[in-house]
């Protein structure tokens, strides 16, 4: 969890938000860092999480999440709050978070999209079942009806559990594509998830893409551009037009949806731009990069 | 890091009665020919050529996938495949080499010879090492003259030791230095007839019965952890030659709207899979230039780990440029993993080209070259 996009978003792991869809898009670059940051954020809020990851392995998310450590959000610590001044709530630190941890105590779920897939590619046809969430790549049909089945029996609440909403949280949407699935399946998918878990389970949801503004791949505009109109949040991680550059490696646009349908609000849309470092991103103001200042 | 990782080279003679202590727990160090990343532990491999190392930051770590785009007559690409398997000759890895086209027994005999250390040495360092050992019998130790009579020590690590080799592309690798490896064949005309049709998973004939394979070789071999009394562990490197062409039975590099668009992206996921789980490393050439359907090629990219595309300059109007008269032609960078980490070691150079001379086939930074040429002239 990166505690400067957390004050960006103006959110906090106290109080999570409910019933939303967040739209995590990259373009041009890598935006697997705001996964991370979603991971973590609500593992550490408490939250049951359903991961379902297509492209990585688990120790690859877990090496991660336990770097994300102890961090001192603001130079005010070095004030000894004995003297009162100070108000506890400025300090904040974020801690690793162990996701072997997290799915021993059953907050967890975690879908390793690449060792269900060999299954389901060199099992045994009897008894890799009917049950399998990636059946889909055996067969003809591009149903992700067993997908949705695996999210929803996971994120069900279970009479011994205390975990807050249920998140679903999705890296990459867009290798389903890739995989022999119809655009307009992954968009039920979508769907079925968010009747599922933003409304009747009041959780959220949290699911990156790839675009680009030329691409050829028409299937996967398609569903970015759907998900886009969807969506309450949207992180859109760009590489810089200019190219690479060592301080800076890219720019976060932030569109939040207007709350109320009713009242027609404007999207509002703000621009950060972002250094991945070994355990932290730092955000700054366009043309504020430390290395100008 | 890096020192404990070669184990502990203690000095050969006896002079001193200083051991270094071997770490208890050196598994990272056990593997022949691979190094722990500095910035995540992640275990690395050379790509065969150290330039491409240095691009790539620092090598190629296990379980991944390196894609090769193709240049326009598959000439240079064909040279950083052979570059790959003949590293993993010198390093003792065990090799699975696929191919549609060439039988793989014809491929690894055309491999390059590598260099070892002395002879090239020897070679460079005559001259110099003349004039050194002149002045050095004349001067005798003034001060600590009592040390004068103890031999030189020196550490002379074995070759297949070091990280990165360099190839003589002239000679080829000798018949002993291949009998002493193991190695795993993959023909395509010779699999088609041997077994009878099998089940599909919708995917092209030659894919699947290339993955069967795989699978097959990872899980008997035991690459994947599953003898765990096995103690010494081993790489497997695989190499699969112009995947996606037509020889393959894909037709995605002839026709614009291709049959099924499908198989080449589901065989690369699978291959992920296998990869991920077992200590082994790909390396995958594929003819980009033909596929005309470039959202192929993006999602191919999604779904590789290093992507790396060459352009030669054969053919094109480079060619008699005088900018690039010593190159052979440009590598592109499209895309380097981030494992186990937020950030990846990525030189901060992108403009890129190659040169192959007879022992050594360097990538240096254009720009610097546009520079020298501009000051030359």
């Amino acid at each position: 969890m990166f505690a400067e996009l957390n004050e960006l978003l103006n959110a906090s792991p106290e109080r999570p938000e409910q019933g939303k869809l967040t739209l995590l898009r990259d373009t041009k670059t890598d935006g697997s860092f705001l996964v991370h940051h979603f991971l973590s954020f609500y593992l550490k809020a408490g939250c049951k999480v359903c991961f379902v990851a297509l492209l990585q392995s688990f120790s690859h998310y877990n090496i991660i999440a336990q770097k994300l450590k102890l961090h001192k959000l603001n130079v005010c610590l070095w004030i000894p709050s004995l003297l009162g001044l100070l108000p506890r709530g400025f300090q904040q630190f974020s801690q690793g978070v162990s996701l072997t941890a997290a799915k021993e105590r059953g907050q967890l779920v975690f879908l390793e999209g690449l060792k269900s897939c060999f299954d389901v590619f060199f099992g045994e046809e009897q008894h890799v079942g009917q049950t399998n969430p990636l059946q889909f790549v055996s067969k003809d049909g591009s149903n992700l009806k067993t997908m949705y089945e695996f999210v929803r029996t996971s994120l069900m609440a279970s009479g011994s559990d205390s975990w807050k909403c249920p998140v679903l949280l999705v890296d990459d949407l867009s290798v389903l594509l890739s995989l022999g699935v119809r655009p307009v399946d992954v968009l039920d998918f979508i769907h079925y998830c968010r009747v599922a878990v933003c409304s009747q389970l009041k959780g959220n949801i949290v699911v990156l893409v790839h675009s680009n503004d030329d691409s050829e791949d028409e299937e996967n505009e398609l569903v970015v551009n759907s998900l886009c109109h969807q969506s309450n949040l949207i992180l859109w991680a760009e590489g810089l037009a200019t190219g690479f550059c060592k301080d800076v490696h890219g720019q976060l646009k932030i569109i939040q949806k207007g709350s109320s349908e009713l009242k027609a609000e404007k999207n509002l849309l703000r621009i950060y731009q972002y250094k991945i470092q070994d355990k932290n991103v730092t955000f700054f103001a366009r043309g504020m990069s430390a290395a100008v200042l | 890091m890096a020192a404990l990782a070669t184990g502990g080279a203690t000095p050969s003679d006896g002079a001193t009665s200083f051991q270094r202590k071997v770490p208890a727990s050196s598994r990272l160090a056990a593997i022949a020919g691979t190094r722990p990343s500095v910035r995540h532990g992640q275990l690395l491999l050379s790509s065969g050529l150290p330039s491409l190392d240095c691009v790539l930051g620092g090598g190629l770590a296990v379980g991944t996938l390196l894609l090769i785009e193709e240049d326009k007559y598959g000439i240079y690409s064909n040279l950083l495949f052979k570059y790959f398997l003949a590293e993993g000759i010198v390093c003792g890895h065990n090799l699975f080499v696929a191919s549609a086209k060439e039988d793989p027994a014809d491929i690894l005999k055309e491999l390059p010879a590598p260099l070892f250390d002395d002879v090239h040495k020897n070679q460079v360092d005559e001259k110099e090492t003349a004039i050194k050992s002149k002045q050095e019998s004349q001067e005798s130790m003034k001060i600590a003259w009592r040390y004068q009579n103890l031999p030189k020590m020196e550490v002379s690590p074995a070759a297949s030791a070091r990280f990165g080799h360099y190839y003589d592309v002239s000679k080829t690798v000798s018949p002993e230095l291949l009998k002493s490896i193991k190695w795993h064949r993959f023909f395509l005309p010779e699999e088609m007839s041997l077994h009878p049709e099998i089940k599909t998973c919708n995917m092209t004939c030659g894919y699947t019965r290339l993955l069967q394979s795989i699978q097959r070789i990872i899980y008997q071999e035991g690459f994947d952890g599953s003898y765990p009394q096995k103690k010494q562990k081993n790489i497997l490197r695989i190499g699969i030659q112009s995947l996606g062409s037509v020889l393959w039975g894909d037709d995605i590099c002839c026709t614009d709207n291709p049959e099924d668009i499908f198989s080449l992206t589901k065989f690369l996921y699978v291959l992920r899979g296998l990869l991920r789980m077992s200590l082994s490393a790909c390396i995958i050439t594929v003819p980009a230039h033909l596929i005309q359907n470039k959202a192929i090629m993006e999602r191919v990219t999604n779904l590789s780990d290093t992507v790396v595309g060459l352009e030669s300059f054969i053919g094109s109007e480079r060619e008699t440029n005088p900018l690039y008269k010593d190159y052979q032609g440009l590598i592109h960078v499209h895309q380097i993993p981030r494992l186990n980490s937020l950030i990846c070691d990525v030189s901060g150079t992108k403009d890129l080209a190659f040169r192959l001379k007879r022992k050594q086939f360097t990538i240096e930074n254009k720009k610097i070259i546009n520079i020298a040429t501009l000051i030359n002239n």
